[in-house]
């Protein structure tokens, strides 16, 4: 298993806040929209940068999807900026007509996604927010793992004429991928090679795959982890490639089982290579309040979580061998 | 055909012979397809027209940023067909596809759309209450462009009704866009009846003189005259701070006298002999489609 470090621990919204200022300096149609969280959503640095290019809205996410659509209309990338639950839930209507369906080129840049949220608990941990945008047609879905990663996601889209989803978080977490990657959309990124099971995960689950790799190393078990920073368009050839050789797979999300990244893999093995797959993610229910840590262990978020799927499909695959003998 | 200060070469004479050839068009369109909405569309004929074919300055070579041309924005998507005869006779597609309208494969679709790429529609509507939040946001467009043209947008009274004008119209006030020219088609009307029984708009100039917007009257809407005068005030006010609001006084269903006067008529089609009865009150000025 290769080895993965981290110097520092930091939240990916800094690096959409970093992201966003390096965004506008290299496109001067690069505007800023925020509904009274511009601390949260770390949108200071560009305001001070770009005071004329930035709107305060007020807590009106509605108003501020239509503002975004308009401003695409003369050539400006807006970038919205609130919570992933008022990013999509409160505005789908707005997002589905305004954005996507008129094919708008509006950033969608959503913190404090899922339930490392923590204290404010279940109303304003979103866990359906990828399911909503996956559906809606255009929409690119973007959850990247760490600070570096979405730091660069953020500047990368700018390049990307379309409506795009980019979801991020609130706590610190290990920032372990290189500096100043280049970021590709809805290409996987294989982070270790492997031959008994294929890991995919996406955002903060990324580590979490890491550390299970490590744990299923020493059982004696080869995991294959990759990153899907991107759940839409999702890089079917990696998914695929991957599991052609290991034979069976699990997802990892911080997300509602309906509607993530686990059902998106699901539909490409069923209608390509069927296997045995686990999905780990919330298994239908609500978040409440605690720590981040606390609840990724409560709701079955964690790297052991994974390590324990990761045996099952391997009994599974090893089954399926007994029977087709 | 770039159509710029027309306002010489069309006379008032002349829109009304143009909307009355959309009126043709309109009926025959809800006809056609048996569905639709006749009565908002009818009613707000003569304001369309007027901006289309005389007070904005736009360009049938359609392109979706209109740098340096006057914007239209449509928020109550449901008055479809008459943008659809309006824009066809203004020049920016054949008359003929209006024959289209609400029919599989059809750029025309039911409320207006993007996706099929319909010269002069830059954004989808029909779910209400959002194009003035659009419009906001192509007028702060215009402004970072420094291009000095304006944005209109067109909304229902009964749509009044959504939470998001009202944070639009906040918001506008608040960032001063003052070259936008928002109309709200002032019929009275909605679909399960008149504003007032279904849910009152109370008095709907004072609140958005409250919300921080210059507001015009128009107490005949459907008057080409009055209409062409309140449009050059409303141009006339803008630049000056404030976002401007035009409140249109229209009849729904104006220009076919059964389908005035009530709401009946917001999304029903006449069957043949309705048809027939409508297009002889409506003069055929430059040719059905
Ligand atoms: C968000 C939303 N809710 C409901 C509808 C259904 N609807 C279509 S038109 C309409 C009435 C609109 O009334 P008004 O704005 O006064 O337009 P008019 O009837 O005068 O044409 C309704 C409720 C809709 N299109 N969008």
């Amino acid at each position: 298993m290769k080895k993965f470090t981290f110097e520092e621990k930091i939240d990916t919204r800094s690096g959409f806040g970093v992201g966003l200022v390096e965004a506008g300096r290299l496109n001067s149609n690069v505007v800023g929209l925020c509904a009274d969280l511009i601390g949260s959503l770390k949108m200071g640095d560009f305001i001070k940068e770009f005071p004329d290019r930035f709107f305060q809205v007020g807590i009106a996410e509605a108003n501020m999807i239509g503002l975004a659509a308009g401003l695409t209309i003369g050539g400006k990338i807006p970038y919205t900026g609130t919570f992933a639950n008022f990013s999509t839930g409160r505005v789908f209507d707005q997002i589905r007509q305004s954005v996507s369906y008129s094919e708008k080129n509006v950033k969608i840049c959503a913190s404090h996604a899922g339930l490392t949220l923590g204290e404010d608990g279940a109303t304003h941990q979103i866990l359906e927010d990828i399911g909503m945008m996956k559906m809606l047609p255009h929409m690119v879905v973007i959850n990247p793992c760490d600070f570096n990663q979405t730091k660069a996601a953020t500047i990368a889209i700018a390049n990307h004429f379309g409506p795009v989803y980019l979801r991020f978080g609130r706590p610190a977490v290990p920032n372990f991928t290189p500096k100043d990657q280049k970021f590709e959309i809805g290409k996987a990124l294989l982070l270790n090679e492997g031959a008994d099971v294929s890991i995919f995960a996406t955002g903060h689950m990324v580590w979490e795959a890491i550390k299970a790799g490590e744990i299923l190393e020493q059982k004696g078990i080869d995991a294959e982890i990759i990153n899907i920073h991107t759940i839409k368009p999702l890089d079917t050839a990696a998914i695929l490639k991957s599991v052609q050789k290991t034979k069976c797979a699990v997802s990892a999300e911080e997300h509602q089982i309906s509607g993530g990244l686990g059902e998106s893999i699901a539909q490409v093995l069923a209608r390509n290579y069927p296997l045995p797959l686990e999905i780990v993610a919330v298994n239908d229910t609500f978040g409440e309040s605690g720590t981040p840590d606390q609840l990724m262990e409560k709701y079955g978020l964690t790297a052991n979580d994974i390590v324990k799927a990761a045996m099952k499909v391997v009994e599974r695959k090893a089954a399926m061998k007994t029977l087709s003998v | 055909m770039l159509i710029e200060n027309v306002e010489k070469t069309t006379t008032v004479e002349e829109l009304k012979k143009i909307a009355s050839q959309v009126r043709r068009d309109i009926v025959r369109m809800v006809h056609c397809c048996s569905s639709g909405h006749p009565g908002g569309s009818l009613g707000c004929a003569d304001y369309l027209v007027a901006l289309y074919f005389r007070e904005m300055k736009h360009n049938t070579q359609f392109n979706m940023d209109g740098i340096s041309e006057d914007l239209f924005f449509l928020s109550n998507g449901h008055i479809s067909p008459l943008w659809y005869s309006v824009l066809s006779r203004a020049g920016y597609f054949p008359a003929s596809e209006l024959g289209t309208f609400r029919k599989l494969n059809s750029r025309l679709q039911g409320h207006p759309a993007t996706e099929e790429h319909l010269p002069g529609i830059r954004i989808a509507s029909g779910s209400l209450g959002q194009g003035l939040s659009v419009a906001v946001g192509a007028a702060q467009a215009k402004k970072l462009n420094k291009d000095n043209r304006l944005v209109y947008v067109l909304m229902g009274d009964g749509e009044q009704q959504e939470g998001q004008v009202w944070e639009a119209l906040m918001y506008a006030a608040h960032h001063k866009v003052d070259n936008i020219i928002a109309a709200v088609d002032y019929n009275g009307q909605q679909i399960d009846g008149p504003c007032d029984k279904v849910m009152s708009l109370g008095n709907l100039k004072a609140k958005y003189e409250s919300f921080g917007w210059r507001v015009l009257e128009c107490a005949e809407g459907n008057k080409m005259e009055v209409v062409t005068e309140t449009i050059q005030k409303a141009k006339s006010l803008t630049g000056q701070g404030q976002p401007i609001a035009i409140l249109l006084k229209t009849e729904m269903g104006y220009g076919v006298d059964y389908m005035m006067g009530s709401h009946k008529w917001h999304g029903a089609a006449p069957n043949d002999e309705q048809l027939a009865k409508a297009l002889a009150q409506l003069e055929e000025t430059l040719g059905d489609y």
